[in-house]
């Protein structure tokens, strides 16, 4: 296994300079650094001495990939792109266009962004899976069908509904919790509570649905046949064999998406004002941050391969009939 | 097979569910028959419900909070409080009025000619070679404590020489155990003028102030030299000491007494003057942020600003929240005495004479979006608010004769309006560099000015800004000196004076004007082309659709074809620089009050394209220009008025802009919320403010009184699910495996 995930992870090195090349490609596409220059420095009395010494001060003077005035190396490495992104691959995220240290601003915003992610997943997990069991348990009932149709609705109505819908009805209908806000320490329980329901219901429809199609799929099989044929008891059968074959799609399913837990959720964040890494990088775009975008990027790009690694080595995990080679 | 998924006759045992529905009722029962008096939704903590704070909030975070560099809004509204410069506004008076902050009287200037000698005051500008304005400020400021002038026993600053594992527990500036704090002298006033040309500092007055304080260009150009040799032998920015580096423009006279030195005449200064641009800044805090570590910790100046205002930030974590508190060194300073006429009756003088400043603290939390904000402060957790299009209908009610009002909801809640016309102007500009609209021909100007007359401005303020606004009739809003209140005011190129007041000319004079110019029903009259028109703009989302089709159709009215070409920001900022756009929107705000800061915007010499300055429309009118230079350094006066109306006629029958409109502000305050008076000049009003804390708790808690049913009805309709969905379970237990057919 070990010899997989080394290979596995000289794998995701071009993968990871493309997808740097590719980043820096469509932001200088859109944005020169002219144009950095002119939204940092604001709208009014900006000179075009105040332009150039901005861009000197953050390298942005220079080409932006190939620097056809030097010789040999320089070529390449007295570039925008070569500066840029080189240190990425050490983990140095280095500084915002602003001055300010990427990797403290990181390390701070992870923690609303877990703190929403991680109790929106496990209760979303538990309803789904309990919701999803009980669709299978009365296939073709009344049951059943009515909670299909629930799922087809939930699935169908948009984030930005709930988002709305909830604050109006929680926050300012009832008056139950906080409309929006955060706060640190346990006094952020109250602000986190809403948008964990947000989160959990409006993703029911969609994994209910999902979930109660494995669940229905190894009912079907043999093994839950013989199991109750030789007599086991019924909740054996369910918690035992049928949940514990349907968790394994359900399982891997939710391996590759942990580590983007820490990426934060865009709307979520942006709408309840919780500080995480969603909104973070919602502000670099808006604010034409190329430091904070490329950083953002590459760290997505990481943990989503890393999420890639996990899941195969779950998948040996709860299959024991797949070995990695 | 007939047999169902699950079969079989054994039921599971229900010990489990019953405990924990028993489990969850009692939970539940507790949670609905709680009988605390404290709102749940309450975004803040419980322990502050009957304190001292006023709460706002930030949609974006400030780039900015050193004063060198702090210029829009949503910096100064920081470093406006925390920072005092030599001068600041009247709170209550208008017109808008210069009265003395730290300085001990408004400085007025001393000429000299061209060989140093004293000229008279009433000196002509073209004479005028320097003005010295000698500027002295109270003795016995003191500056908030702050870790920068923090001392140890022998009296040496205690962090100006931090080794890195110092450090090791400092993340903010609040971690540093010590701090200190000194007086406030003349020199720390000297050192914000030279850091304008700080070589690592982009202050967007430097270009502006280079032209006037003696000396500044070439200092920046010494500044940069030293920097760049103290990196050059250390291999890092090391700090620079611009106390051994003379400033011609700038000089300490004594302890309390600084000199700035300008290049000819610019009156204009001292409203800079009263901007943070101009606000001192102690030599130890420069050399304390410049320390290496603390930068990588995000602890600048930029970030924890050191000032000797009423309130010091304390928190900075525009991830989330700022907050100011009061500085305990505050100098003090009371409340106005005088006022406009109104003020007494609106009572707004009855805090007349007592200490500054009101409010212990001010937390300003994150808010990025409308809705939320808007229902906050419904329910009390904002103390004031603006009203946006979505919630416009909701509090603003507009009377038949088109006066406004609050609705009824908001005057049950207390809540109160106030309203004020911006020093601001919105237009559409013409780029006179086009080979169309642009130019100085009869036939270029009549086509601007059949076009600027079609265009219902008045329909526009109307429909999509809910009538906040008043339409322009030149550059100069309300409130500065220069614009003419009732019919010596109006336009008449565009408006007829009727019984009723001013008439935008009919769309026929236009479709006439438009002929006149060679487009006769919108066509070209040697060619017979219809006429096209382009139109530049980021306004592309989805909300502007609306207006760029109200846009086209005004066009249309003169069977214009307008092309909407929409771009981005930066597109749209190279198309301006480039001068290659043909019809634009653009705007101004005020920097201070005086016509001068509007009437700029047709100058010559401020051509966007020439010298990429701020005439966006990149008009240029030697007459204008002339006449500009001799109003920018007259004092307000009827003779400064005369030469102010010449331009407007200059600028008027040139048409380079269709006048658009000036906004009005509207805001609302809740009744606990005191001595609010729209001051749009003065960014430093905050100390001004009065809360009524118990007034407040007490209405937070009875507008946010919890409503709890709905949690037992969701608890029966859980039940209502899982029970009949467990007899179901348990029916299907005892049910045979398998019905055979006999």
């Amino acid at each position: 296994m070990f010899a997989y995930i080394v290979r596995r992870v000289a794998y995701a090195l071009p993968i990871l300079i493309g997808v740097n090349l590719l980043t820096f490609y469509l932001f200088f596409v859109v944005n020169s650094p002219d144009d950095m220059a002119r939204l940092h420095l604001g709208v009014k009395r900006v000179t075009p001495e105040a332009i150039d010494k901005w861009k000197a001060e953050r390298g942005y003077d220079k080409p932006l990939v190939f620097n056809a005035t030097e010789t040999g190396i320089g070529r390449i490495s007295e570039t925008i792109f070569f500066e840029k992104s080189l240190k990425l691959f050490a983990f140095n995220f280095g500084h915002s266009d602003d001055g300010r240290d990427i990797s403290h601003d990181i390390a701070q915003r992870m923690v609303p962004s877990l703190a929403i992610a991680i109790p929106s997943l496990v209760v979303g997990l538990l309803i789904n899976i309990t919701f999803a069991m009980l669709l299978a348990f009365f296939r073709g009932t009344y049951v059943d069908i009515s909670g299909v149709i629930l799922c087809v609705v939930l699935m169908s109505i948009s984030a930005m509904f709930y988002i709305i819908g909830g604050q109006f009805l929680l926050g300012k209908l009832l008056r139950l919790m906080p409309i929006s806000g955060y706060d640190i320490g346990l006094d952020a329980i109250k602000f986190l509570v809403l948008p964990v329901i947000i989160g959990v219901v409006s993703g029911i429809g969609s994994s209910s649905r999902l979930y109660r199609s494995f669940f229905l799929e190894e009912a079907g099989k043999d093994f839950i046949r013989t199991a109750r044929a030789k007599g086991l008891k019924e909740s054996r059968v369910l918690f035992r064999h049928l949940l514990s074959n349907a968790m394994i799609p359900i399982v891997t399913g939710v391996v590759v998406v942990l580590p983007l837990l820490f990426m934060g959720s865009l709307l979520l964040e942006s709408f309840f004002a919780i500080p995480g890494l969603g909104s973070y990088t919602i502000d670099a775009i808006n604010r034409q941050d190329f430091a904070i975008v490329r950083a953002m990027v590459f760290l997505g790009s990481v943990l989503y391969i890393v999420g890639l690694i996990l899941v195969d080595i779950t998948y040996t995990i709860v299959d024991p009939r797949v070995r990695l080679s | 097979m007939e047999g169902t998924l699950l079969s079989r006759p054994e039921g599971i045992r229900c010990g489990w569910i019953v405990h924990l529905f028993s489990f969850l009722t009692v939970v539940l029962a507790i949670f609905l028959t709680a009988c605390s008096d404290e709102p749940w939704n309450r975004p803040y903590p419980v322990r502050d419900a009957h304190k001292n704070i006023m709460y706002s909030s930030f949609q974006e975070r400030p780039n900015h909070l050193d004063p060198v560099q702090s210029y829009s809004s949503n910096e100064v509204r920081f470093t406006g409080q925390i920072y005092e410069p030599p001068l600041q506004y009247h709170y209550l008076k208008r017109p808008y009025e210069l009265v003395p902050l730290t300085a001990s009287s408004v400085p007025q200037p001393v000429y000299l000619g061209a060989d140093g000698e004293r000229l008279p005051d009433d000196s002509a500008p073209e004479d005028v070679s320097y003005s010295v304005y000698d500027i002295r400020i109270q003795p016995g400021i003191y500056y908030q404590p702050h870790p920068a002038f923090a001392q140890d026993a022998e009296g040496m600053l205690r962090y100006h020489n931090l080794r890195e594992n110092e450090l090791d527990a400092i993340y903010t500036l609040g971690d540093f155990e010590f701090t200190g704090s000194r007086e406030l002298v003349a020199a720390d006033y000297v050192y914000q003028i030279k850091r304008l040309a700080h070589p690592h500092l982009h202050s967007p007055i430097f270009g502006l102030m280079s032209g006037y304080i003696a000396g500044l260009k070439e200092y920046a150009d010494i500044l940069k030299t030293v920097s760049k040799q103290q990196t050059a032998t250390s291999g890092r920015r090391e700090f620079l000491d611009l106390r051994e580096y003379p400033l011609e423009g700038a000089t300490v006279i004594d302890r309390y007494t600084y000199r700035i030195k300008l290049r000819g005449t610019y009156p204009q200064l001292l409203y800079w003057l009263a901007m943070p641009f101009f606000a001192p800044v102690p030599w130890e805090a420069d050399r304390f942020y410049s320390q290496p570590g603390l930068q990588e910790r995000n602890i600048t100046l930029d970030w924890y600003p050191v000032g000797t205002g009423p309130y010091m930030l304390t928190v900075n974590n525009p991830n989330r929240q700022m907050v100011l508190v009061r500085n305990p060194n505050f100098h003090g300073e009371t409340y106005p005495e005088e006022g406009e006429p109104g003020d007494a009756e609106a009572g707004l003088l009855a805090d007349a004479g007592k200490n500054l400043p009101f409010v212990e603290r001010v937390i300003y939390s994150l808010e990025k979006e409308d809705i939320p904000y808007w229902n906050k402060f419904l329910q009390g957790y904002y103390d004031t608010s603006g009203i946006t299009s979505d919630s416009f209908d909701q509090a603003i009610s507009i009377g038949s004769g088109g006066e406004v009002s609050l609705t009824d909801a908001m005057l049950a809640q207390g809540i109160e309006l106030r309203t004020a016309v911006s020093t601001s102007i919105y237009y559409t500009g013409f780029n006179m560099l086009d080979p169309v609209v642009g130019g100085y021909s009869e036939q270029a100007r009549i086509l601007r000015q059949a076009i600027s007359v079609a265009i219902d401005t008045e329909e526009y303020i109307s429909i999509f800004l809910n009538g906040r606004g008043i339409p322009a009739q030149n550059p100069i809003p309300p409130g500065i000196f220069g614009f003419l209140e009732g019919d010596a005011g109006i336009n008449t190129y565009f408006y007829d004076m009727t019984d009723s007041g001013p008439q935008r000319k009919s769309i026929d004079f236009a479709r006439q004007l438009l002929a006149e110019a060679g487009y006769p029903e919108g066509r070209d009259i040697n060619t017979g082309k219809p006429l096209v028109l382009n139109f530049d703009t980021t306004a592309t989302g989805p909300d502007d659709k609306a207006r760029l089709n109200w846009l086209r159709k005004q066009f249309a009215k003169l069977n214009i074809q307008l092309v909407i070409r929409g771009t981005d920001y930066n597109r749209f900022q190279e198309k301006m620089l480039k001068g290659t756009a043909q019809i634009f929107q653009w705007g101004w705000n005020a920097d201070y009050p005086d016509p001068e800061n509007f009437l700029f915007l047709l100058h010559g010499e401020q051509g966007k394209v020439e010298h990429n300055g701020e005439n966006a429309a990149n008009y240029k009118n030697p007459e204008y220009d002339r006449l500009f230079e001799q109003m920018k350094n007259m004092p307000n006066g009827p003779e400064r008025q005369d030469i102010i109306n010449r331009m407007m006629s200059i600028i008027q029958h040139d048409a380079p802009w269709i006048w658009g409109f000036h906004p009005k502000q509207f805001s609302l305050a809740h009744g606990w919320f005191l001595n609010t008076k729209p001051n749009l000049m003065a960014n430093n009003a905050l100390k001004y403010l009065r809360i009524d804390p118990e007034q407040r708790a007490m209405l937070q808690a009875d507008w946010n009184r919890p409503v709890r049913w709905p949690l037992g009805v969701l608890l029966g309709m859980l039940l209502a699910i899982i029970l009949p969905a467990w007899l179901g379970y348990r029916k299907r237990q005892r049910q045979p495996a398998y019905r055979g057919s006999h």
